[in-house]
């Protein structure tokens, strides 16, 4: 026993010979980075890296508001052509100076990756052509009237003509490649486990804190969280939950945390006039007519939901209750419409009306590893809906069977979330428009809803430059999908971070974890 | 207990094998201890919905407002909650005494199934031997080499979600171990004098393989298989931590464990820990029993 | 005996060939990659033009003729995920995942085999069951359980240990370790334990069967009654006895441990094999998937084969196939 606690010490020892320093940032994220190559795979946390190592033309704030990036500014000179003037006197990593070549070059890259599982091609398919102006203008032409031009950049990453020409997403991942203008440079990466990154001392933007990174990836949450409270990291993001009493409770650690823009919904079976599969009477038998196309069992569905249980007992409060995509004050949220009311009362006199005085009985599908207490919370609302005499089964899968059965419309009911841009078009476009491949529109609408007036209000919206105009027309669009209650909306989560005391950070509702949005408190 | 085996001889009139290892059986106090707390936990199981407070299972029954309550608290529906509740409000005590069904019917079942499909085709390899021999053993190569994880959620995709289905999949992933082990002694017994004398004999294949050689590779075969239920159950947990096992409104012991999990670190720790207990206790109980009957049933350990 | 290896390898190619189309049969009932790599708000041209870029628009049988065309070339695929060849990221991965295998297979035989021994000498000593109590513990507490414990324990309450992750690596053969350094051996030390646990017990509960066979059996007692010391008894004629089950089983799960520290890996963030192939299976990475696969089997073949052989040689009671 002794001896082994000998052993132990020692090793303790060992392991903490190594010191925090104040220039160094020992941070872990929960989502694994697959590429360092920025227009490989569209996907999160591969964004978020690539927002350390380079800039896009239009960066954005933490409230994902456009600012300006490697464009100093840009102007709709008539309603098809866009110019941009660039930043001069920015230079590569490698000394390479940046130029309005560069852009051309990016713009070609993008839809050319090999193998890319999800490609950025769609952010420059509206770009007919690029006009280079001088070293530092741009004129770029849309194919049509297209406001979301600027908006569709905030995407594109901007890589190095004479560096990257031919380079392979195999050497960003070595390292070879990985360079571009932003605040920091990465010196190593281990696949799937860390990234090393060191200051870009000449960033054109502020001056980041910290001179050394180290980002590791630890995807089990519990021990995210234990890694920080046994101080083997500063800085973790995606706080669990059911963490989140322990570490507000304790002066060593500081949070932080803002409301999202991930809207977590039901959506329903519109598809089907007749019998929707999980649909069936008390007895277990099918029924007739998919009760899911009445307006007011879609209603009574929703007000049986009470949200601010959901919120405050399965999310612990990192949710709010929400009736339509996106949280107050973002552009085009829809003014005043608060989340829909609990009230079984009326849900039951609802669903009464609509023919069910007795209720019928649905299974309700989700996913169970995808969104924080995704099981849970179909659990809880399988509680409820039970409660109203709606007799729930509940079934969580995981993602990767959840997804594709999703997409073949194999459900009745099924919870999904929705990370939006902020603007109401990006939601309306992909989950609520009437399936359209040829306009690339409702790719995510799997209750197949389909209302007309809608996708009119939407098409005029994507072809208005005015943003108040546009924003009025897509409040009135998202207005009349969410009162058709085309998908029961639920909570907006809310982004957590935590991290010890002596480090403060900016909390992006774009859920992206970066080493430049951290720093010493004292630094106020 | 020692009246009962002094008194059982006299009441014997014939000794039977079954007899003999029954009061074998009985001779050893800890193995007695062992399946009576087995008994208990399995009576407690079958009896579950006479004796629990709530239903576990039916959501109308609860209540997310009497989520993590701590042990001892008495929820909105008026039911004390001895053990506390879990984040669904699901009544703690309830949902073990119902989890401990279906992790002992996951483990128990499962286990059963492989060691049978397993013992046999090991058998069959060891004495049969040859091609039979080489084509069972690349098959427990494959079965071997396949992860667990892969191999269940493959099975569960075909089959999707259930009880059921979690069994096939164990069985599936399980009879490997046996047919390897059963196969590794019965090499060594089929060289045997009793097996050739019993060839000599020109008895049947079937009786030379169950009665002859079966038996003397049974003690491995205990151990393994006792290990085996354990693991069942425990592989059963880890399924559900994955979100690969069974139905999450109608938990397994293992899945109110993993469900527990996460809230260890603040605190909650009796969602996790009284599952994690009535697990260990099964476990226990069932390895005892497993211990004693390898000796007994051992014949090379009779003195 | 070359007859013998010749046929054991011929098997050994049908089970690879089995083996890869079980994997793509599954892979492709389990569920649609792209689906599940593609982003949220990607339309429909960028999701044909994904399934078409990984080869997804082909018929199964196409993409298992072009598998293994191309795998007959050495070329096992790239990942869907990483755009690199599949067979080099697992190999990248293999030190780590070996190290912490066999980190376990030692401290199972270390602390398993005394253990075990003891409690099969003395078997009604209050020690030895101690000794087989404590050994159920070790499979019966899920593995992820125990991790999250030993993490709470040694690394956040009582601050010994690192939580996760590899620690610094040094070079050896090429290849970097981290069982070289003491900062890299710290971060070794919970994972191996957490994997050990299972095999553990399972040492002590063979060791101690076998040894409580053995000394009973005659050769012993001849031994015994010859006066030789009990010393030399139990080193030579029982130890010897008991090593093949045990051999077997240390051989069978150095496989499996291989093969199953997913869930270790994944509680410790140990960037190993096992932590690359759960994160494979849950996009459906079909290539690492399969490469990986195809990796784990032919382990597995040489060690089973291997195990085979040691078994002829320790009791000359198992003759080999071939030679019979």
């Amino acid at each position: 026993m002794a001896w082994n606690r000998c052993v132990f010490a020692l090793l303790g020892a060992l392991s903490l010979a190594a010191p925090a320093s104040a220039q160094n940032l020992n941070m872990a994220v929960g989502a694994p980075v697959t590429s360092i190559d920025p227009h490989f795979h569209q996907l999160s946390p591969n964004n978020a890296v690539a927002g350390m190592i380079f800039d896009r033309l239009i960066n954005t704030d933490a409230q994902s508001r456009m600012v300006p990036g490697l464009a100093e500014s840009w102007t709709a000179v008539s309603p098809e052509v866009w110019e941009f003037r660039l930043r001069r006197g920015v230079r590569f990593h490698n000394g390479n100076e940046f130029t309005a070549e560069d852009v051309v070059f990016t713009f070609q890259r993008v839809p050319n990756v090999p193998n890319s599982p999800s490609s950025f091609a769609a952010f420059v398919r509206p770009i007919r052509n690029v006009e280079v102006v001088d070293s530092h203008t741009l004129r770029i032409t849309t194919s049509g009237p297209y406001p979301l031009l600027p908006q569709d950049l905030t995407n594109i990453y901007i890589l190095d003509r004479e560096t990257h020409q031919g380079a392979t997403t195999e050497d960003f991942n070595a390292g070879r490649a990985a360079i571009g203008t932003g605040p920091y440079r990465m010196i190593s990466h281990r696949m799937g486990d860390r990234i090393e990154f060191e200051r870009n001392d000449n960033y054109f933007g502020e001056r980041p804190a910290f001179a050394r990174v180290n980002y590791r990836m630890i995807t089990n949450d519990s021990a995210r969280t234990a890694a920080l409270l046994a101080g083997d990291v500063e800085f973790v993001d995606q706080v669990p939950t059911a963490d989140l009493t322990r570490l507000r409770g304790d002066a060593r650690f500081a949070m932080s945390e803002t409301v999202g823009l991930r809207l977590i919904f039901l959506g329903l079976d519109h598809m089907r006039a007749e019998v929707s599969p999980f649909v069936t009477d008390n007895e277990g038998r099918p029924l007739a007519q998919n009760p899911l196309r009445d307006l007011r069992v879609r209603r009574a569905l929703s007000m049986a939901i009470d949200r601010a249980a959901i919120t405050s007992r399965v999310m612990e409060g990192a949710a709010t209750p929400s009736g339509q995509f996106l949280p107050p004050g973002v552009f085009s949220a829809i003014p005043e419409f608060p989340a829909p009311r609990h009230d079984p009362e009326q849900a039951r006199r609802l669903l009464a009306e609509a023919g069910f005085p007795q209720g019928f009985r649905v299974t309700l599908h989700g996913p169970n590893d995808r969104y924080p207490n995704d099981g849970r919370v179909i659990q809880a609302i399988g509680q409820m809906w039970t409660r109203l005499g709606v007799r729930t089964t509940v079934e969580a899968l995981p993602w990767t069977s959840f997804i594709a059965r999703a997409n073949r419309q194999e459900f009745s009911t099924h919870l999904l979330g929705w990370g939006s841009n902020p603007d109401g078009s990006h939601p309306l476009r992909s989950i609520i428009a009437t399936p359209d491949r040829e306009r690339g529109w409702g790719a995510a609408n799997r209750g197949r809803y389909s209302n007309r007036e809608i996708d009119g209000r939407l098409d005029a919206a994507m072809r208005e430059l005015d943003n108040s105009r546009r924003e009025q027309m897509l409040i009135e669009a998202q207005r009349m999908a969410f009162e058709d209650v085309a998908i029961i909306p639920l909570y907006i989560q809310t982004n957590v971070w935590a991290m010890r005391q002596h480090l403060r950070h900016d909390a992006r509702v774009d859920e992206s974890t970066r080493a430049q949005d951290i720093r010493p408190a004292a630094a106020r | 207990m020692s009246d009962v085996t002094l008194a059982e001889p006299a009441a014997v009139k014939e000794e039977t094998p079954f007899r003999r290892f029954v009061s074998e059986f009985m001779a050893s106090r800890i193995a007695v201890g062992g399946l009576l707390v087995f008994t208990i936990i399995a009576l407690l199981a079958i009896f579950a919905p006479w004796i629990t407070p709530q239903n576990p299972y039916d959501l109308a029954q609860l209540d997310i407002m009497d989520g993590r309550l701590e042990p001892g608290a008495v929820g909105g529906s008026g039911i004390t909650h001895w053990l506390g509740t879990d984040d669904q409000g699901r009544d703690m005590l309830s949902g073990i005494i119902y989890g401990l069904r279906i992790s002992l019917t996951v483990g128990v079942g499962s286990a059963l199934i492989a060691c049978l499909v397993g013992a046999s085709l090991g058998l069959l390899a060891a004495y049969a031997g040859g091609r039979t021999d080489s084509v069972i053993m690349r098959l427990v190569d494959l079965q071997l080499s396949f992860p667990t994880i892969l191999a269940a959620l493959m099975i569960l995709a075909f089959l999707g979600k259930g009880i059921t289905n979690v069994v096939i999949a164990l069985v599936i992933v399980e009879w490997a171990y046996y047919a390897r082990t059963v196969r590794g002694s019965a090499l060594v017994e089929r060289r045997r004098e009793y097996i050739e004398a019993a060839q000599c004999l020109a008895l049947p294949t079937s009786r030379i393989l169950f009665r002859h050689l079966l038996p003397n590779c049974l003690p491995p075969l205990i151990v393994v298989g006792t290990i085996q239920i354990a693991r069942a159950i425990a592989l059963e947990a880890t399924l559900s931590f994955l979100g690969l096992g069974v139905p999450i409104t109608e938990p397994s012991l293992g899945l109110l464990i993993a469900n527990g999990y996460e809230y260890m670190l603040s605190g909650k720790y009796w969602i996790s820990f009284y599952p994690g207990i009535a697990l260990l206790v099964t476990i226990v109980s069932i390895n005892l029993m497993g211990d004693h009957l390898r000796d007994v049933l051992n014949p090379r350990l009779k003195k | 005996m070359t007859a013998y290896l010749l046929r054991r390898i011929s098997q050994s190619f049908l089970v690879l060939i089995a083996m890869s189309i079980i994997v793509f049969v599954g892979v492709y009932a389990v569920g649609d990659p792209v689906e599940i790599l593609i982003s949220p708000d990607a339309d429909q041209m960028e999701r044909e033009r994904a399934i078409q870029a990984l080869g997804l628009d082909l018929p199964l049988w196409e993409q298992y003729a072009i598998f293994v065309w191309r795998a007959l070339q050495g070329d096992l695929g790239r990942s869907f995920v990483y755009n690199e060849p599949a067979l080099q990221l697992i190999l990248q991965k293999m030190p780590a995942t070996l190290e912490l295998a066999f980190g376990s297979m030692f401290i199972s035989v270390l602390i398993g085999l005394p253990l075990g021994m003891y409690a099969g000498l003395k078997p009604d000593s209050l020690g030895s069951k101690a000794i087989m109590a404590g050994s159920i513990l070790g499979f019966s507490l899920p593995t992820f359980w125990v991790g999250l414990m030993l993490i709470m324990v040694f690394a956040v309450q009582l601050g010994w240990l690192p939580s996760t992750g590899r620690g610094d690596t040094a070079y050896f053969l090429g290849l970097q370790w981290s069982f070289l350094t003491g900062n890299g051996l710290s971060h070794l030390l919970m994972p191996a334990i957490n994997l050990a646990l299972f095999k553990i017990s399972l040492v002590i509960r063979l060791t101690r069967s076998g040894v409580r066979e053995t000394m009973l059996m005659d050769y012993v007692k001849f031994a015994r009654a010859k006066g030789l010391s009990p010393a030399r008894v139990t080193y030579v004629h029982v130890f010897k006895n008991i090593l093949i089950p045990v051999v077997t089983v240390v051989g069978l799960e150095l496989g499996s441990t291989i093969a199953f520290s997913v869930v270790t890996e994944s509680v410790f963030a140990w960037p190993g094999m096992g932590k690359l192939i759960i994160d494979s299976i849950n996009v459906l990475d079909r290539p690492v998937i399969v490469a990986y696969l195809m990796i784990i089997v032919v382990m597995f073949i040489t060690i089973n084969l291997i195990v085979d052989l040691l078994y002829s040689a320790l009791d000359p009671r198992v003759r080999l196939e071939g030679k019979a």
